[in-house]
């Protein structure tokens, strides 16, 4: 009994002095607030914005509420993070196998992006592709047609909008692809196990995933047409490209720095984790007469994830922080439009920071969840 | 043990007893921030990043502007030396933030007093140093010459945080105008959007047209349209629940209108003691007990006129001489033709 109040009364002093703190500080705040005539509460979220925004997924004007406004930046901050970790994984992997490639140039090449990109802070980097990068593009009227169609210009990217037809049929076409090619992976697996036999899965997938959605086309009618962006005149120096979609700078140059800058980290990952496997496992795999690819497809990245998957969570998680950045170049994430121009519009500093600090936190835990579940899924089953 | 006990008690009793007395015959006189800026020596005020004419610091680091004019008249009246502040440069959503949680005691930045700021987030405007109004900014060579001509899907950079994205939001929907708004955390990053090319206009309050025109790298190539499409009254701030703090930076800026009003320059001052006015007379405190009212002497409003200099001298000195806006436009007293207009000094 006396061993057991010992191992509880410090514990229970920690709780204590932690809620304690907490709670002086809520007192705290609230009090200051008080005298100083500030009102508390969540109430302004429904109130109309009354400004707007540059560049939204979702239908926004100022007429919409602040609510609606934080969905806005919330969807953009998802938006970049998302093609920020796409771009960056793809060429953190390229790099990291190039660092490890017998090339001499290939190798030194890789090595110097990485030591250049990952030594230069992020906001310099940012800064340089919008206002260095912005400088060097064209003015739209000057802009030249990429196969005749893209338009990269000072004022954006300008690119064909899809218009569809029956658009629902081919959507079901792909998810009937998908399916299938499920099946036909699990009955593959199966055939192996117990007959030894390979099934070219990989090109009866690639088979499928294009021959159904075309067969849409074909007698599904299904029908898919481009609006090209067409240049129009807004005063005598002045013009825009009117039709297609526009993907403002500030997202390409966010992008662009995110995506460099991250990969760096990610190609460090992936070359740890491949140098990571002992030499003897790709001997001994090749000694048993698997091909190049099998060694490398069934031992050594099944090994080498598990290495690469936790730090890289790390970079996941970073990249998404970091867009915040954002608000230094203009493109409208949760930051800017949330934390920043409705902070100044309802005065309401706690009640905004705090919903922004939670949605990141909900942002970072949620990847962070995925990647453990995933890591899990790879890690070693003991049986 | 209980001895001890019983000694310090009575210590602790005595202590606190003799700070409440002291605590409250100061509070009787003195305002809670008076105090505390008299302790520390130096007046807090919070500037722009950057806006000539406005607030804005050389190679140096002296900040000069009328809106820093305003912070040194404050610390010429209570601490008696016009270079007794401390600067911090803040940006358009840091401001209010930075005044309310007590960062600084003045915010002299280029602030448009509305009812909203006024009334809802502690915060108490003081007057106003300069009469302002949105404007756009466009290339000459676009040939656009009136807000008239403005067209659908016409890119604007600015600001956040600012009435000017309110504004700009009201003006393009009366018009019926689809825009693209594109909106920085900071002034020097909305000039360079601009300049390189990336809007179409540029909009801000005039002043701050006028005055981010000079930082561009040809001035010349760019002109501010004629219309105004808002009232920006701009004024210092102090934050809620200080009135006696609030007087003193209220009649710092009053004194120097008025002084302009009556003539009473930095060069003059000490001459206008023997004035026949006793308007001047009381402006230069030669004559009845002012600054007592705020706890302060009776030389306070003079030494404001000697080191930082009436109104005129300052918008000379800052806004005229530079460049920026050489006609005083609205911002001339009203006794010649504009809407300087301040309560009378006795």
């Amino acid at each position: 009994m006396s061993l057991k109040l010992k191992d509880i009364v410090p514990q229970l002093i920690t709780v204590i002095a932690v809620v304690l703190i907490f709670g002086f500080f809520t007192y705290n705040a609230q009090i200051n607030m008080e005298n100083r005539g500030i009102d508390f509460g969540y109430g302004f979220l429904s109130q109309e914005s009354s400004f707007d925004v540059q560049f939204s997924l979702i239908e926004y004007d100022g007429s919409h509420s602040y609510f609606r406004a934080y969905l806005v930046g919330l969807l953009n901050t998802i938006l970049v993070s998302v093609i920020g970790i796409i771009i960056a994984t793809i060429l953190g992997v390229i790099v990291g196998v190039a660092r490890l490639s017998p090339n001499y140039l290939i190798n030194k090449f890789a090595a110097f992006y990485v030591e250049f990109f990952r030594n230069i802070p992020l906001l310099l980097q940012i800064f340089f592709w919008y206002f260095a990068a912005l400088r060097a593009l064209p003015l739209p009227q000057d802009a030249e047609a990429i196969f005749g169609v893209f338009f990269l210009t000072i004022k954006g990217l300008y690119v064909p909008a899809f218009i569809w037809q029956n658009f629902s049929i081919f959507f079901y076409s792909l998810v009937a692809a998908v399916i299938a090619i499920i099946v036909i992976r699990i009955h593959a697996k199966k055939v192996q196990e117990n007959q030894g036999k390979q099934i070219p899965v990989f090109f009866i997938s690639l088979g499928l995933i294009f021959i159904l959605p075309l067969l849409s086309f074909l007698i599904g009618g299904v029908k898919l047409s481009f609006e090209v962006p067409v240049l129009k005149q807004l005063a005598t120096t002045s013009f825009i490209y009117e039709g297609g979609v526009s993907l403002p700078p500030e997202l390409i140059a966010l992008t662009l720095s995110l995506s460099l800058y991250t990969a760096t980290f990610i190609a460090e990952c992936v070359r740890a984790g491949i140098q990571g496997v002992g030499k003897g496992q790709k001997e001994a795999a090749a000694s048993i007469g698997l091909t190049p690819n099998q060694v490398l497809k069934l031992v050594i990245m099944p090994q080498a994830l598990r290495i690469i998957i936790p730090p890289t969570t790390n970079q996941y998680l970073n990249l998404t922080k970091n867009s915040s950045l954002a608000a230094a170049i203009a493109y409208p994430d949760l930051v800017l439009v949330f934390a920043g121009t409705a902070l100044m519009q309802t005065g309401k500093a706690i009640e905004i920071v705090s919903i922004t600090m939670f949605t990141y936190l909900t942002l970072s835990i949620s990847i962070s969840i995925l990647m453990n579940w995933y890591n899990k899924r790879i890690a070693i089953q003991e049986k | 043990m209980f001895k001890y006990l019983k000694q310090l008690t009575s210590l602790v009793a005595m202590v606190a007893v003799l700070f409440t007395f002291t605590t409250e015959s100061m509070a009787a006189k003195k305002s809670k921030t008076l105090k505390n800026t008299q302790k520390k020596g130096f007046v807090r005020c919070g500037v722009s990043q950057g806006l000539p004419g406005f607030s804005n610091a050389d190679a140096a680091g002296n900040w000069t502007g009328v809106d820093v004019d305003v912070c040194r008249a404050v610390a010429a009246a209570v601490l008696g030396d016009a270079n007794k502040v401390k600067f911090t440069p803040l940006s358009a959503k840091e401001r209010f933030t930075a005044l309310t949680s007590g960062e600084i005691d003045i915010l002299s930045r280029n602030t448009t007093w509305t009812l909203s700021r006024d009334a809802d987030i502690g915060l108490t405007f003081v007057g106003v140093n300069f009469y302002d109004g949105q404007g756009f900014m466009v290339r000459k060579s676009s040939g656009i010459t009136s807000t008239g001509q403005f067209k659908d899907g016409i890119s604007a950079c600015t600001n956040i945080g600012t009435t000017t994205e309110l504004n700009m939001r009201d003006f393009f929907n009366s018009k019926g105008i689809k825009y693209e708004p594109v909106a920085f955390e900071k002034a020097d990053e909305v000039v360079a959007a601009y300049d390189a090319g990336r809007c179409d206009t540029y909009t801000t309050d005039k002043s701050g047209l006028a005055a981010q025109r000079t930082k561009m790298k040809n001035p010349d190539e760019h002109i501010v349209l004629p219309e105004t499409i808002s009232k920006e009254p701009l004024g210092p701030v102090v934050r809620q629940g200080d009135s006696v703090w609030e007087d003193i930076v209220r009649w710092s800026l009053n004194t120097m209108i008025e002084a302009e009003e009556y003539g009473i320059t930095s060069a003059n001052a000490d001459m206008m003691k023997t004035s026949d006015n006793p308007a001047i007379k009381r402006l230069v405190g030669a004559e009845g007990e002012l600054g007592a009212a705020f706890g302060l002497d009776n030389d306070w409003s003079l030494r404001i006129i000697k080191q930082v200099g009436n109104y005129g001298e300052s918008y000379k000195r800052n806004i005229a001489d530079t460049g920026i806006l050489p006609d005083r436009g609205p911002n001339q007293l009203w006794t010649k033709g504009g809407i300087l207009y301040v309560p009378p000094a006795r």
